[in-house]
């Protein structure tokens, strides 16, 4: 297969890309710069987009032999990823810029541009698995599922971020590292064939905010926006800088004069955009049972078919399952009740949506704008978008 | 103190034989950016490897270090012999890049020095970044006043805003800078008549020719510029030296300090085989110039109607082949619809090599200045391939590329369309 091995200058796409070479596949080498001022992006060697990183991309190509050229995304990345991280935190929402980045950037221009230029697959870093199983289909003949696992490397997963690229992308995507255990064995992968980069930290922060400092970002980038913090009687009780800057959950930062009347700890527990408030509460305000999600999207043979075929499901007479829910990239599964359900997008035109009842214990400040995937053990059933979060019990 | 025992110089001409007397070869397949650097030529690799197995620093006083001087200054006449200059104005640096900088910096330094009111820099908005980037760290660094002189649509420099230009400021210029031809359409600017627009004001005349020695006649004493730069690996010397011709009675400064070397205005151990193989393959490249100029113009002129051919769309840029105004060499095409980057990668999995013509930051191609300076807009620029040939190219690279381009232009198009970045729909 010709491969596009995307290539960020860390360790875990280095190792993807020689392990996609050594599977015999024609590769080549692609790093996308996503910033046209790179002066603007994380300086150092902890990312994937600063220059430093597009050598150690290049020098990484070198060492394996394949051809390198860096794409210039950055138009794209702007429009898209960055937009987005700037008008949802304007929504007094919480954006997960990573999903966006694998949904608009990743698995949509990229793979794009590499299919149209004639590629079969594109091969990432990633931790996930992607499995092929062929299941009898209503017409009698067989059909192949595609489906998105967890990697068995429980710290690394990145199942969690990636379901957003949906069955028929991931079908175009390859990720030789799916296997892997561990980093460390990722790193002796990649000091076992000179790569340079074996010894490379890990990146965490996001890629386009400098010294992980968001708030700074997004008033640099939204301006000052003073108003008010207020407590759940509608009392002032501090003052804000752009109500954008804050996300539900948040403790610190609030620079709230007094303390609350019962000294207890305050929460962000609402971001009000419309009029710029910022609303503090006790912690177990933040406690949820039940979320709402839009923009569901359903994984290959998990839902029932229309026609009729069997799913991985077996929805009651509501449509609720029994599954696990993800809410954070770093969180755990937890039990819940799923259902898929028609819904309205804020242009109101149809759109598929979702509704997610815990089953165990509520959690903590769900944010809405992150990504809500949806788990039955290893597998990826669908994911969809947190638009609300309440408490029902 | 130690005392180091000279190597015996050897005595004997070196023969040259086996894998070092191979011609160098052209990269596999069809090599198309001989603008880029053009191969070795087996007489000047031959002179590379002579004076690379002997040992003597030019500047050193005994037998070793004279016969080095002796293969510097044979160079150094062959050099000026073959580009009309006289000896002791050719000065070596490390390539075009250190030449540029040298005359840009050392002539607005020098100039100033004489006159401090001349504190303006006129450069074409077409010169290669080797000469616009030291005019523009001039502007930051040392009070200069940058003037990016028009180009018509072919990029050929309007010679009438040069003169309101000068008749407005001249006597506040410190110099002038115009490429003899330039890299990325090959059109050839009026240098000549810069120099008759820069006399009466007393402005020095620098011209950038590195791509156009070998390609056309270059001729230093007759165009009357005072200082010209050159560089070897783009007519069949090696990579890593050139030179600025500079007249005697030009004031320039140095811009590498050190042991005084060539007439103190650039210091450092001069490199005895790059400049004797330089020598060679000047001579060379000179020589054969007519003939070979009318050989790529026939291949040039065949590749840009097969080209069009295949694509009608295509879009040559640069002056008119038929106007005797373009490199020989040059080709350069924008392909409405499809990205560069596309062209190039899938041009080179076909085993074609070009180029997008344009600077790259980090590697990403950005829209050429040029192309933008000769008003395409920069959709369009995004477009752009540049073929070029030199001594090495034959029909069938010109068939390569034929055969490969459908698919290749097709497929960056559909590419094109995807990522939304290239407009330039056909018009």
């Amino acid at each position: 297969m010709r491969v596009l091995a995307a290539m960020s200058g860390g360790v875990d796409s280095a190792v993807a890309a020689a392990l996609a070479v050594e599977a015999g596949h024609d590769v080549v080498g692609v790093h996308m710069a996503l910033s046209r001022n790179r002066d603007q992006f994380r300086t150092g060697s902890r990312g994937c987009c600063s220059i430093e990183d597009a050598g150690d991309a290049r020098r990484a190509a070198d060492v394996l032999g394949i051809p390198y050229y860096v794409w210039d995304l950055s138009e794209r990345f702007e429009d898209t990823v960055v937009a987005d991280f700037l008008s949802e935190y304007e929504a007094g929402r919480t954006p997960n810029p990573c999903v966006r980045c694998n949904e608009h950037i990743k698995f949509e221009a990229l793979l794009d541009k590499a299919t149209a230029l004639g590629f079969d697959a594109v091969a990432t870093g990633h931790y996930a698995q992607v499995v092929t199983r062929e299941v009898a289909s209503a017409d009698g003949g067989v059909r192949t599922l595609r489906e998105l696992h967890r990697s068995p490397n429980d710290a690394k997963d990145q199942s969690y971020v990636l379901a957003v690229a949906g069955p028929e992308r991931l079908a175009r995507a390859m990720f030789p590292l799916g296997g892997f255990a561990s980093k460390d064995e990722v790193r002796a992968e990649a000091a076992r064939r000179g790569l340079s980069v074996s010894a490379k930290p890990d990146s965490y922060d996001i890629c386009f905010v400098a010294d992980g400092d968001t708030r700074g970002f997004l008033r640099e980038r939204l301006g000052s926006r003073p108003g008010s913090v207020v407590d759940t009687d509608g009392a002032v009780v501090g003052e804000h800088d752009g109500a954008y800057a804050f996300t539900v959950g948040q403790r610190r930062g609030l620079a709230l004069g007094r303390p609350a009347a019962d000294g207890r700890a305050r929460y962000v527990v609402d971001v009000q955009p419309a009029t710029n408030t910022v609303v503090v509460g006790p912690a177990e305000l933040l406690s949820v049972d039940r979320i709402a999600g839009e923009k569901a999207l359903w994984f290959d043979g998990v839902l029932p078919g229309a026609d009729g075929a069997d799913g991985a499901v077996e929805p009651d007479g509501d449509g609720w399952f029994d599954a696990e829910v993800q809410v954070r990239a770093h969180g755990a599964a937890v039990p819940a009740r799923v259902r898929a359900v028609a819904g309205a997008d804020v242009a109101g035109a149809d759109a598929s949506g979702m509704e997610v009842a815990l089953t165990g214990s509520p959690l903590r400040g769900v944010a809405a704008g992150q990504s809500l995937v949806v788990y039955r053990g290893t597998r990826v059933l669908g994911q969809a978008t947190v638009s609300a979060s309440w408490r029902a019990r | 103190m130690t005392v180091t025992t000279p190597p015996e110089p050897a005595r004997t001409p070196l023969t040259v034989s086996g894998a070092h007397g191979d011609a160098p070869r052209e990269p596999d397949g069809a090599y198309l950016d001989h603008a880029a650097t053009t191969p070795m030529s087996a007489a000047a690799l031959a002179a590379f490897v002579a004076e690379a197995q002997r040992t003597g620093n030019a500047s050193s006083l005994h037998s070793a270090g004279r016969t080095s001087r002796r293969a510097v200054e044979e160079a150094r006449e062959t050099l000026a012999h073959a580009l009309g200059a006289r000896p002791s104005e050719v000065i070596f640096t490390s390539g075009g890049t250190e030449a540029d900088n040298l005359a840009i910096k050392g002539i607005f330094w020098g100039r100033r020095a004489q006159d401090t009111r001349r504190s303006r820099v006129l450069v074409s908005a077409v010169e290669h970044h080797a000469v616009l980037d030291p005019a523009f760290w001039l502007a930051g660094h040392a009070g200069a006043e940058i003037v990016l002189l028009p180009v018509d649509g072919d990029g050929v420099l309007d010679l009438d805003a040069l003169r309101a230009e000068l008749a407005a400021h001249g006597d506040e210029t410190a110099l002038i800078s115009v490429m003899w031809a330039n890299n990325e359409v090959g059109s050839i600017q009026p240098v000549r008549e810069v120099v008759r627009a820069a006399r009466p004001y007393g402005i020095p005349v620098h011209t950038d020719a590195v791509q156009a020695v070998g390609q056309t006649a270059v001729d230093f004493s007759d165009s009357g510029v005072d200082a010209m730069t050159v560089s070897a690996h783009k007519l069949g010397g090696p990579v890593g030296v050139g030179a600025l011709l500079a007249k005697r009675d030009l004031a320039l400064d140095a811009v590498l300090h050190g042991g005084g070397q060539e007439r103190g205005v650039r210091s450092g151990t001069l490199d005895t085989a790059s400049i004797a193989a330089f020598g060679v393959a000047a001579r060379h490249a000179v020589d054969c110039q007519p003939q070979r100029a009318a050989r790529l113009t026939a291949l040039r002129d065949d590749l840009v109607v097969r080209v069009r051919e295949v694509d009608p769309e295509a879009v040559l840029r640069g002056a008119d082949p038929a106007s005797g105004r373009r490199l020989p060499g040059n080709a350069h095409f924008t392909f409405p619809g499809a990205e560069g980057d596309s062209l190039l990668y899938l041009l080179d999995s076909a085993g074609v090599q070009a180029s997008t013509g344009s600077a790259c930051q980090a590697g990403v191609p950005q829209p050429s200045h040029v192309l933008l300076a000769m008003g395409v807009p920069e959709a369009e620029a995004r477009g752009a391939l540049r073929f070029t040939l030199g001594a090495t190219s034959t029909e069938a690279d010109v068939d390569r590329l034929v055969a490969a381009l459908p698919q290749v232009v097709a497929r960056a198009r559909a590419a094109g369309l995807v990522s939304g970045r290239a407009l330039g729909g056909a018009s």
